[in-house]
């Protein structure tokens, strides 16, 4: 709402977060410019004032060409830049750029497929004065090389900065005149310099006017007196380079000075209710609640080697003990002590990749007995739906909790494999079990949505029948084999019977109360009230708090989520509706709202300041992201930790040297700074080296997961999924209701004229997409807003859209887009690339039966690839990952 | 005058200038409301800010309980319509709020720009695609789309509302359309039983306990409105939620809207707001923006619910002229009056003229 200019890129807001596109309207309605790049012109297009086509997996040249031009033009921030980014501090003499090598960063190991990062590292000063004081430096350096090891590598601990940057080990030299060839500045310079407005033209297909006039309304919009905002979804994530994505976006912000600032930073939509919450308070499997990395059994026997890392080292994360033994406490109460551990070993411990995909590769396998799941429609919802089916088939039992009967539950009977005969119902030795759940409406809780922000709601009526609450679910679950094992001496039972398992419970039901369970994740002190944030937590196990970063949305005993208080009646900040983490900020790293000095960067983006006169920080309306009394000219005296080794004038308080880092010496697995590589799949070759995708993507190889090659005749065309504003997600919630059914009844894929011409398709008929994993029909809605694009040599690429949305129970159903897509991932994130893959797009609907199999058998056999022929009942294993 | 009279103002006989035409400042009190009635309230219908989301068609089916049903109305069918997003079709006895979705493309024809190929290169491409572009492979016309850009400077230029799309002028048009609560309602004026009435709000709405499914209602509404259920027969249309602001509540349709391009409230607020709406439109430049349903002297009587449209009214399935059909009830009476008069004039000659004979 305070932004000059929106660039809404890899995200189509208006049409999948209708609600929050309200405050981009209202933007607009104060003048900001709106741009939306994308390969189709949506809904949010259609608002806009420019929308830029471009070519589905090729964002990071569109951004890099961004970079270029601000560097190139010396557009950028330059107050800014030199006091609050990395773009002084110089590298090791060893790092590589992939400029030089052909693609590749320095430390890349050919067999192991992934990089050595220490070539990457900041050049440390020597003096142990200017370095920060480590507790246990022998330690640290214990836990530097285990982090090198290939399966905690595969583990990816990159996720652990979800709440700020690992963590560093010594000072940074600098050169402040950004003159030195190997500081950060002159390296990204170097970097960048091939990624040109004819560049982008060649590799996005987008033409270098309109480029050109991106560059003009976003540098126009920057700097001390304007903000520009970025906005993404999963139009950036689900991608092999996907993290890189947002890095590029991320380092073009800190050039122009967006970040921290009222109207900038980089706006991060989540895909439904609370999804945000779920990482806050994990359900991944290699994070802890507040970004806590799960202890990994190679790298983590002790308390003392999980800390390790993290004490002494600058910022916020140097208290990562005290946060840790706090979620400690918090979960086993009296049971843990100082002399055990504060029982650091009822932590499981991972020993490598558990993410999603990986375990259904290992059902398939029939490694995995038993699976959960909540909310979840993963044969419909998730990438290779087929994959997902085999695995489901290949369990003993299964457990759905969701509002409706859904196709992950019901897959025994209605799976598109009992056609074909590759599943045989009676042979599924899979026990589902399906439990009813309670909505939203019929159970009080938080939401926690994209801007860290936690709205509490309320019950309004009772669930129906035998729905329940997951609280409901898991609390009595627990409680039941709690009971069963209360008479239990083997030791292995012991995490389960000392949980702190006591919650208050309510109604007819015995639901337990939400807000004590807030509560107990807000934290309590040694006196038993709750706690005002997470300063407050101590390493002695004095303290207790569920999620550190959510300690204070119980200060004062109050639940602080629950505050509605208008906005109209309060400040433009409003900061009493909800709370938001941590401690109530709506603006993470604000204190770069203010120059070095402490003052505001201009009167028209004044937020926080620093009050002489007061000896404090101060702000419009927001909790100032900083020690409120450290002064702009405080110096870490030599030996300082934590928060205390960071200067007045470093704003980025969890990361270890308290800068933005425009270039990342440590913790992305794929490079410390984005590169162009193609999508797995991809119709085009690598315009800017010879590796034509990320070379550390992780790949699952299997009949079921075949991948076509780049470049082929035999899938040439992009495909890309997406959502309707009208339906949600896998449609458990919509496909199931005839008010939004009605609204988009039936599944259907979006092709430019073009396309339709070239193939023959026609307006309202019929389509078979067909990929190397699944072939599905739809129906053809022939569009100009789908626009094939030009790229290097003449070369046009026709890109199909595909909604995702259907599947083969409810009141209206269709073929799973879903279907088509590989599993193939960025290794950061184990996220799938599900916005840019290749197909095969041919008039009519396709065979049913066997004769499906062979369609499929033939394309593959035409293309060159291995047979994806599944044994009865999907039973195989894994011939490689990589 | 105390008792409120469930016809419309053409037959309450307080002003016969207003009758059954133009304009009309107090519709309620012509229906026989006393002086003390609410004020007239209406919607205001900003396309320009509608992002075709579709939930005033969920929220106002919701409130009503109204059936599923396809883009031609049919009752508990599904069926995708293959027009744009539109799968809703039409207003009608099933489906009272309608977004609909218009796609608009311009091939832009610009100076060229300064960088990009060669000139010569780009000027025959450009060619290609202005001229011919069945004639060349559809690999051409897609290098001459390509080639031929859009000028930076000529950029800034364009109507705020219309997006460029690299070198296409691309309109996405999205409007909610809904019953017009016209100040002469002709479906009222012709209604037999009463079933239709005009609210102390002054809207109309039918009452189902009384309609009888004469449908002498649907072709007298001059926008094609009000409906008959099938099966049901009798009609049914929007109540701008008479029971909802009877309890003091917003309509469904308006509370759901996440843009605020529905808008509810007293309709000479609404008027006054949609005039400076208009007028900030036209000055950052969007000269097609226009005002439908707003002007009291249309053929109508001016609407409740009226429109800020981007395009012409046709456009969006709108009729340009609208006039309500009981218009010229007065001068068919005169008509058929005069007629009769000839007639029993002619008789009576013919009868005379015989006997003179």
């Amino acid at each position: 709402m305070n932004s000059d200019c929106i660039v809404i890129e890899g995200s189509n807001m208006a049409e999948c977060h209708p609600v929050a596109f309200q405050w981009v309207t209202e933007a607009k309605a104060r003048g900001a410019k709106v741009i939306h790049v994308d390969p189709r012109f949506t809904r949010t297009s259609a608002i806009a004032d420019l929308h830029v086509p471009l070519r589905a997996g090729s964002d990071i040249v569109f951004l890099g060409a961004l970079i270029n031009h601000v560097l190139s033009n010396d557009l950028y921030f330059h107050d800014y830049v030199a006091a609050y980014t990395n773009a002084s501090s110089i590298i090791r003499e060893e790092y590589r750029d992939p400029e030089d090598l052909d693609g590749l960063f320095s430390g890349w190991d050919p067999d192991s497929r992934n990089y050595d990062q220490a070539s990457w590292q900041y050049e440390f000063e020597d003096s142990p004065d200017a370095g920060v004081a480590e507790d246990d430096p022998a330690g640290a350096a214990e836990q530097e090389r285990l982090s090198q090891h290939e399966q905690v590598k595969d583990a990816d601990q990159a996720h652990a900065s979800g709440s700020g940057g690992p963590p560093l080990h010594g000072r940074a030299k600098r050169d402040e005149t950004l003159q030195h060839p190997r500081c950060v500045f002159q390296i990204l310079k170097r970097h960048f310099a091939r990624y040109t407005p004819e560049m982008v033209a060649e590799v996005c297909g987008v033409e270098p006017e309109a480029f050109l006039k991106v560059a003009e309304w976003i540098t126009a919009n920057s700097g001390r007196e304007r903000t520009t905002a970025f906005v993404y979804s999963v139009g950036w994530t689900q991608h092999t380079v996907g993290a890189q994505y947002i890095r590029t976006a991320s380092i073009l912000q800190a050039l122009l000075g967006n970040m921290g600032r009222p109207g900038g930073g980089i706006l991060a939509l989540r895909g439904h209710a609370s999804i945000q919450g779920s990482t806050d308070i994990p359900t991944l499997y290699n994070l802890l609640p507040g970004y806590l990395p799960m202890p990994h059994a190679v790298q983590h026997q002790s308390l003392d080697d999980y800390c390790a890392d993290a004490a002494g080292t600058g910022g916020f994360w140097g208290n990562k003990r005290a946060y840790a033994v706090s979620l400690l406490k918090a979960w086993w109460g009296d049971a843990a002590q100082p002399e055990n551990d504060f029982c650091f070993d009822y932590v499981p411990k991972i020993t490598g990749d558990h993410s999603s995909y990986r375990t259904v590769a290992d059902m398939i396998e029939g490694k995995v007995a038993g699976y959960f799941l909540a909310g979840e429609n993963p044969t419909v919802g998730h990438a290779n739906g087929r994959m997902q089916r085999f695995g489901l088939a290949n369990l003993e039992w299964l457990v759905v909790r969701d509002l409706q009967m859904i196709e992950s539950a019901s897959f025994w009977q209605t799976a598109p494999e009992i056609e074909t005969g590759e599943l045989v119902t009676e042979q599924i030795p899979t026990e589902v079990f399906f439990i009813p759940a309670a909505s939203h409406v019929e159970k009080d809780g938080t939401f926690t949505q994209t801007q860290r922000m936690l709205q509490w709601r309320f019950k309004a009526i009772e669930p129906p029948g035998d729905c329940r609450s997951d609280l409901w679910f898991y609390y009595h679950l627990g409680r039941i084999l709690r009971e069963r094992l209360k008479d239990s001496t083997d030791p292995r039972d012991r995490p389960l019977l000392d949980l702190t398992w006591d919650y208050p419970l309510h109604g007819e039901t015995q639901d337990p109360s939400a807000d004590a369970v807030l509560r107990e994740i807000n934290g309590v002190g040694p006196d038993g009230r709750a706690l005002s944030g997470y300063l407050d937590l101590k390493d002695d196990g004095s303290t207790t708090s569920g999620c550190w970063i959510y300690s204070g949305v119980y200060a004062d005993e109050v639940n602080q989520a629950a505050r509605k208080r208008p906005g109209r009646e309060q400040g433009q900040v409003a900061s009493e509706w909800g709370w938001a983490w941590p401690y109530n900020r709506r603006i993470l790293y604000n204190r770069a709202s203010a120059d070095p000095d402490g003052k505001p960067w201009s009167e028209r983006k004044k937020y926080v300041w620093w009050d002489a006169g007061a000896g404090r920080w101060t702000s419009t309306g927001d909790n100032p992201d900083f020690e409120a009394t450290k002064p702009p000219d405080y110096v870490p005296p030599p030996g300082a930790k934590a928060q205390a080794a960071l200067s007045g004038q470093d704003p980025f308080v969890m990361q270890s040297d308290g800068k933005a880092w425009l270039f990342a010496p440590k913790g992305v697995v794929d490079g410390p700074l984005p590169t162009h590589y193609e999508p797995a799949e991809s119709p085009v070759e690598n315009a800017l080296y010879p590796v034509q995708g990320n070379p550390t993507t992780e790949h699952i190889q299997a009949p079921y997961n075949r991948e076509a090659p780049s470049t082929g005749d035999v899938f040439p065309y992009s495909v890309t999924t997406y959502r309707l504003t009208e339906h949600h997600t896998a449609g458990a919630m919509s496909r199931t209701l005839p008010y939004l059914s009605e609204l988009q009844p039936e599944f259907f894929v979006e092709v430019s004229p073009e396309l339709a011409a070239e193939r023959g398709l026609e307006n309202g008929g019929w389509a078979t997409v067909i990929s190397p994993r699944a072939a599905i029909e739809a129906r053809v809605l022939v569009t100009e807003r789908i626009r094939p694009l030009r790229t290097r040599g003449g070369q046009v690429v026709h890109q199909i859209g595909a909604p995702y949305h259907w599947g083969e129970v409810g009141i209206s159903t269709g073929d799973s887009a879903n279907d088509l897509l590989p599993v193939v991932m960025d290794p950061n994130t184990h996220i799938q690339e599900s916005k840019a893959s290749t197909v095969d797009i041919r008039p009519g609907r396709r065979p049913r039966g066997p004769e499906l199999t062979e369609l499929l058998e033939e394309y593959r056999h035409r293309a060159g690839i291995a047979s994806g022929r599944m044994p009865v009942g999907g039973r195989v294993a894994v011939e490689g990952t990589s | 005058m105390t008792s409120v009279s469930s016809a419309s103002p053409a037959f309450t006989g307080k002003d016969p200038e207003n009758r059954l035409f133009g304009p009309l400042p107090d519709v309620q009190g012509e229906a026989g409301y006393r002086e003390d009635h609410p004020a007239r309230v209406g919607f205001f219908t900003d396309t320009s800010v509608c992002i075709g989301c579709k939930a005033c068609e969920v929220a106002c089916k919701e409130w009503n309980t109204l059936p599923m049903d396809d883009s031609y109305g049919t009752r508990d069918t599904l069926g995708l319509s293959g027009m744009s997003y539109d799968n809703t079709g039409q207003l009608g006895a099933n489906t009272w709020r309608h977004v609909a979705f218009i796609e608009q493309v311009r091939t832009v024809d610009l100076p060229m720009p300064t960088v990009g190929p060669p000139p010569d290169a780009a000027a025959s491409r450009r060619d290609g695609i202005v001229d011919a572009p069945d004639e060349a492979e559809p690999g051409d016309s897609v290098v001459t789309a390509q080639t031929s850009v859009l000028n930076a400077e000529a950029l800034s230029e364009f109507d705020p509302q219309t997006s460029q799309s690299g070198d296409r002028e691309i309109r996405w048009l999205m409007a909610s359309d809904v019953c017009k609560h016209c100040t002469h309602a002709g479906c009222l004026d012709v209604c037999p039983t009463g079933a239709l009435f005009r609210t102390e709000f002054g809207t109309v709405v039918v009452q189902g306990d009384i309609c009888n499914g004469c449908g002498y209602c649907v072709p007298s509404c001059p926008y094609g409105v009000i409906n008959q259920r099938k099966g049901d027969g009798r009609v049914f249309k929007c109540t701008m939620c008479y029971d909802r602001l009877t309890d003091g509540l917003q309509p469904a349709c308006a509370t759901a809207c996440p843009t605020q391009s529905i808008q509810f409230g007293n309709l000479d607020e609404l008027q006054a707001r949609a005039d400076a709406r208009l007028e900030t439109l036209k000055r950052q430049g969007v000269e097609s923006a226009r005002l439908y349903g707003r002007d009291e002297d249309d053929g109508v009587g001016g609407n409740g619910a009226f429109f800020l449209l981007l395009d012409e009214p046709e456009v969006y399935g709108l009729p340009p002229d609208p006039i309500v059909t009981t218009r010229d009830l007065p001068a068919m009476w005169r008509s058929a009056a005069a007629a009769a008069a000839m007639m029993v004039g002619v008789a009576l000659s013919a009868v005379l003229g015989s006997r003179r004979r």
